[in-house]
């Protein structure tokens, strides 16, 4: 499997990536590369086989539905890049 | 007296700290030498040394007053993947510059409960994904180890390559990696030093920046079996704020190392022989094979006939889980913020365009990719099927073996700046580790020998399920046998 350079674009605006279009040519030819090889997998026989969901055989443990933390805006709010008011800020979306 | 304090073993320091023939205020400032001496191997991102000795002096009433616990007092680094409360933790990210989380990872915590404290945080590669420590935003780190008359500098391995190189280089007794396809295991080999994954679901994953997370797993890195048994049974533990942290008790695996391998049934997988490897790390291999059964223990050629996929797997669900665990990285919450937008989209793009490196980029864009529409079932389903089969190989030989043996990587540390151009080399560095990775599995990597040119060579030793205490057991053997006093060109000069 080969990806072109408007594959590459079109990945990367599903990833929310900014693609300098000069190295958008370059990466084509890398994730061509890296396809290819991972291409090897369709030669095993998988019929039938499950596919793996959970590497260690347990379920998954339930609990209540209740509240166990928070009370602390300031912590959660002190990385942000910009914060106003308790809010984090973006720019804006609706007219 | 401090170049003698940085090399002890930490089991040494524990015991030299109890007996009164030195203080941690001592052995930590010995350390904070140590590490500000050695900036060059650019092995710590961040440096902590005044709560490292605040924390020392404490650790010294605490043993006053008859209050010392298992690890009260060694110094340690830490992996900057763990998040670490008040302090920047970055996973040699540009797009993580200035994070400095409010709470504290899991397997952190448990270390500062039993009585360890941190230097300082490690270099990595972004975000765990290299081979090299090459794909930080914050440089590559230099091994302390040198080819025999080549003054070249070499890669201590990745993505735990800072906490690889700190350990090898006297700058810490210990540290904390994590090994999401070899992370903690390939390093350990190229440095000389001992490592440990652990079963899945040992650690807890808590507080951890997340790469690809069923396959995460943090783990121990230092100088010899004991120390790697030692910190493990302090990171280990059941934390119900990891959905897939196992509720079992934790063995004392120090106590496991009996020295005692007679009747131990090891695997010698035949597909493990790949096609290029070195004579020398074949016969290392050998040689390993050689010790264990001097030891007593048998012997058997087993099969696990879809090794050569597992690569392939992994490089399709590592990337599938980043691409959906590195989502949250979008410039509102924490971290870097892009700039040149004019709407929030553009804001996501810019700032995910320009905070991520080239590595990152490429598996992200690999992970889209597999998981978007019309390439789910080829590659991501296909992958998870094929991975079954990987898991199901390893069941079918523990029921005949206890434990594996194989060669932890193809070749001994490479140049700085070698393989960058061609990804899938690179990844070629895993080939040995990524199988268990892939099935869950605990595995060691110890140093057993030299090459030719005077690189460590490690062995690599895997084991059922939650059966830590066989593969250290049997390394603890292994380690005997090799008998490894090597030391690197930087400590020997």
């Amino acid at each position: 499997m080969s990806v072109d350079k408007d594959t590459v674009a079109h990945i990367a605006k599903l990833a929310r990536l900014r693609m300098d279009p000069e190295k958008t040519e370059a990466m084509a030819g890398e994730l061509s590369q890296i396809l290819g090889w991972i291409e090897q997998l369709q030669e095993v026989d998988t019929e039938g086989v499950a596919p793996m969901t959970s590497v260690a055989q347990m379920k998954l443990p339930l609990r209540e539905d209740e509240v166990t933390d928070g009370g602390y805006p300031d912590d959660v709010l002190r990385n942000a890049p910009e914060s106003l008011q308790g809010f984090y800020v973006v720019p804006k979306v609706v007219e | 007296m401090t170049g003698e304090l940085t090399r002890l073993t930490l089991a040494e320091a524990r015991d030299a700290l109890a007996k009164g023939d030195v203080t941690a205020r001592e052995l930590t400032e010995a350390h904070v030498s140590a590490m500000e001496a050695a900036r060059d191997l650019n092995s710590f991102i961040v440096e902590t040394p005044e709560k490292a000795l605040e924390t020392a002096e404490a650790a010294d009433k605490r043993r006053a007053n008859g209050e010392a616990r298992p690890l009260e007092g060694l110094p340690l680094a830490i992996k900057d993947l763990f998040c670490t409360k008040d302090v920047q933790t970055t996973a040699g990210s540009r797009i993580l510059g200035g994070f400095a989380p409010p709470y504290e990872s899991t397997v952190t915590q448990k270390l500062w409960d039993d009585g360890a404290l941190m230097l300082g945080k490690t270099n990595l590669d972004e975000f765990a994904m290299g081979s090299s420590n090459m794909t930080s935003y914050y440089g590559g780190v230099e091994n302390p180890w040198k080819r025999e008359g080549d003054n070249h500098k070499l890669v201590p391995g990745g993505s735990s390559g800072g906490s690889a190189t700190a350990v090898a280089a006297r700058l810490a007794l210990g540290a904390t990696g994590t090994d999401t396809g070899g992370s903690i295991r390939q390093p350990a080999a190229f440095t000389g030093i001992t490592g440990m994954k652990p079963t899945y679901g040992r650690c807890s994953r808590w507080g951890i920046v997340a790469f690809a997370s069923s396959l995460d797993q943090a783990g121990p890195m230092a100088r010899s079996v004991r120390d790697c048994a030692l910190l493990l049974r302090s990171m280990c533990g059941h934390d119900p704020k990891d959905s897939t942290s196992v509720d079992m008790p934790v063995p004392d695996f120090e106590a496991a190392l009996t020295g005692d391998v007679r009747g131990l049934k090891v695997g010698i997988p035949k597909e493990y022989r790949v096609e290029g490897m070195s004579e020398e790390i074949d016969s290392l291999w050998q040689q390993g094979i050689d010790w264990l059964k001097a030891a007593g223990a048998e012997v058997r050629d087993i099969s696990l006939p879809h090794t050569q996929y597992a690569l392939p797997t992994y490089y399709i669900i590592a990337p599938a889980e980043a691409s959906s665990n590195l989502a949250r990285y979008d410039g509102v919450r924490y971290g870097q913020r892009g700039e040149g937008y004019d709407n929030l989209e553009q804001m996501y793009e810019a700032t995910r365009g320009t905070g991520f490196g080239d590595e990152v980029k490429r598996r992200l864009l690999i992970g889209t990719y597999v998981l978007s529409a019309g390439y789910y079932d080829a590659y991501y389903n296909k992958a998870r099927q094929v991975r079954s089969l990987i898991a199901q190989d390893f069941t079918k030989a523990y029921e005949e073996v206890d434990v594996i043996l194989t060669p932890t990587a193809p070749s001994a540390a490479f140049a700085m700046g070698d393989k960058m151009d061609d990804p899938v080399a690179m990844y070629l560095n895993d080939v040995f580790t990524v199988p268990a990775s892939l099935a869950g599995l605990p595995g060691i990597s110890l140093p057993a020998g030299l090459s030719s040119d005077g690189l460590p060579l490690g062995l690599q030793l895997l084991g059922k399920p939650f059966d830590e205490e066989t593969v250290l057991r049997s390394a603890g053997v292994l380690e005997e046998a090799a008998a490894f006093t090597a030391m690197p060109a930087r400590l020997s000069e």
